[in-house]
């Protein structure tokens, strides 16, 4: 049993531990890089701003580009204020009692459905019963329903971690519960909200079976012209590519460009939302 | 300055009896203590005083509370006007995670002070009544938790002044400062008591000896005992004040 000192066995499960995030750590480099080193012939602005050509297998992305960044906004124009109003209401108005504990299963459970079947409910609701035919606004509603789970468990959790002291503060002046609401909680719960927020875009952005099943494309020649018309976008166009053209079967540097694009648009996202979170925490700590 | 008269108050958390008939009646302005052993009541007491016990779901309240003669439980009485005329102090200092001014200014903002130049003064008076102002008057931008425990709790009396409130209630105010800062707001208590109807809880015996004027005893719910505080610390009535202030219980 003694085999090993004291010290040795802490020397081992400390080196065990930062191995194990080194690994983390080293999955991600590696992940920019081999998508890097894979686009490095096609990475130029040219690539941003030109649409695909030759069958998708050749020119650049801006299509497909501009295809997700409208998705993004319809997600957030949707997902954020009912997923954080529904959080208002589970963490403030909703208690502690068995109704509560109901409607945090039902959250987790939404979490848990698989994107495609996300991507069936859109078809069948959007695409089908509501007519809005295979379009943007069908894909955007799809994928914000997709999100709506991640923006309201991560806003319900950064309302609830607020200190109880901070509400019996606001009520004990004569505060309306809304008003404490307003003029506390939400305020000082927003870095967290944001990053719940900033979490479900990122996910929304990379989701590819939704938007296959409600109106992505393939290929088209034009951008969208209104919500109604079909589009390109990045997860969809690198499948595209990777799977149904000789030449991004044979590793054409598009499908890493699209790839890392998609990448640094959810790195970039994550970075915007550290330096708000940041600023707020300067402006309220507590 | 008011008076509070309490008839036959009872306040149950789900099935558990916290009050037990309370019948009190405490004149205007003075300090008057609340004390008992942990769990007695006492602060199920004082939080029935400005409804902040309404904000527990499982809580139930029957009986009066009489404010200048109206009832604080009565039919159609607007909860945040009577948060708006009692004020209240907690264990812990909570200020709000901003400015020293907006601490104060909070409140009358809310309850339809807007204009800036009397913000300004209702924050100095409020400040100055506090014994804070000169030790904040040159950061007022500054965020409230850069200040010391004891100063974070003045700044929440001068918070609780900032509404012109009739009646202030302390909930243990010092229970988390040392001797120094519980000094300070001693005094404080003493400042206030000709201007306001002061009452706190307080787990601290000799601090009720010091500050109140007069002392209520409650145990397992029940008011034992109410009376000026000298005699009643040094002629109880009852035995069970006697055991619990000699020591013998608690």
């Amino acid at each position: 049993m003694n085999m090993l000192s004291r010290s040795a066995k802490e020397k081992l499960y400390f080196g065990l531990f930062r191995a194990c995030g080194a690994l983390v750590v080293l999955t991600l480099v590696v992940i920019v890089a081999y998508m890097l080193v894979g686009s490095l012939p096609v990475l130029s602005l040219d690539f941003l701003t030109e649409p695909p050509r030759g069958a998708n297998a050749r020119g650049g992305i801006l299509t497909p580009l501009v295809g997700t960044i409208y998705l993004m906004i319809i997600v957030f124009a949707f997902a954020i204020p009912i997923g954080v109003l529904s959080a208002v209401y589970l963490a403030e108005y909703q208690g502690k009692g068995r109704g509560a504990r109901f409607w945090s299963i039902v959250v987790s459970n939404l979490a848990g459905v698989p994107s495609i079947v996300y991507g069936l409910l859109g078809l069948g609701l959007f695409v089908t019963f509501a007519g809005l035919g295979r379009s943007l606004i069908a894909s955007g509603l799809t994928l914000a329903i997709l999100a709506l789970p991640i923006v309201i468990s991560a806003a319900r959790e950064a309302i609830q971690a607020i200190p109880p002291s901070l509400r019996e503060a606001s009520l004990a002046l004569g505060a309306t519960k809304w008003q404490t609401i307003q003029h506390h909680v939400l305020p000082y719960a927003l870095p967290g909200i944001l990053t719940g927020v900033i979490l479900a875009l990122s996910r929304a952005a990379g989701e590819t079976a939704p938007i296959l099943l409600t109106g992505a494309a393939f290929y088209m020649s034009s951008m969208p012209d209104s919500i109604f018309s079909q589009f390109m976008a990045l997860p969809y166009h690198v499948y595209a590519v990777a799977t149904q053209t000789m030449a991004g079967m044979n590793g054409s540097p598009v499908v890493y460009g699209a790839a890392i694009v998609l990448l640094l648009l959810v790195i970039g996202m994550n970075l915007i939302a550290i330096i708000v979170r940041k600023r707020y925490r300067e402006k309220y700590r507590w | 300055m008011s008076s509070i008269e309490v008839n036959n108050l009872n306040v149950w958390f789900d099935d558990k009896q916290a009050l037990k008939g309370v019948n009190m009646t405490i004149p205007e302005k003075g300090i008057t203590a609340i004390i008992g052993p942990s769990g007695c009541g006492k602060s199920t007491f004082i939080r029935s005083i400005n409804r902040m016990n309404d904000i527990i779901p499982s809580c139930r309240v029957q009986g009066q509370i009489l404010v200048d003669g109206k009832d604080l439980y009565g039919p159609g009485v607007d909860v945040t006007q009577v948060r708006k005329n009692i004020g209240m102090v907690f264990q812990r200092p909570n200020p709000f995670p901003k400015s020293i001014y907006e601490n104060i200014a909070y409140a009358p903002r809310i309850h339809g002070t807007r204009d800036k130049k009397k913000l300004g003064e209702i924050v100095e008076r409020c400040l100055r009544r506090a014994a804070l102002w000169d030790e904040v008057k040159d950061r007022l931008d500054k965020s409230a938790y850069d200040l010391s425990g004891g100063q974070q709790q003045r700044l929440c009396i001068a918070r609780a002044l900032s509404i012109d409130p009739e009646i202030v209630l302390f909930d243990e105010p010092c229970s988390a400062l040392d001797p120094i800062a519980t000094a300070k707001i001693e005094d404080l208590l003493e400042e206030l008591k000709d201007d306001y109807t002061v009452v706190i809880v307080t787990h601290n015996m000799q601090q009720a000896a010091r500050v109140a004027d007069r002392t209520a005893f409650f145990y397992l719910g029940e008011l034992i005992e109410f009376g000026d505080t000298s005699q009643l610390f040094e002629r109880p009535e009852n035995e069970l004040t006697e055991n619990y202030i000699t020591g013998r219980m608690g």
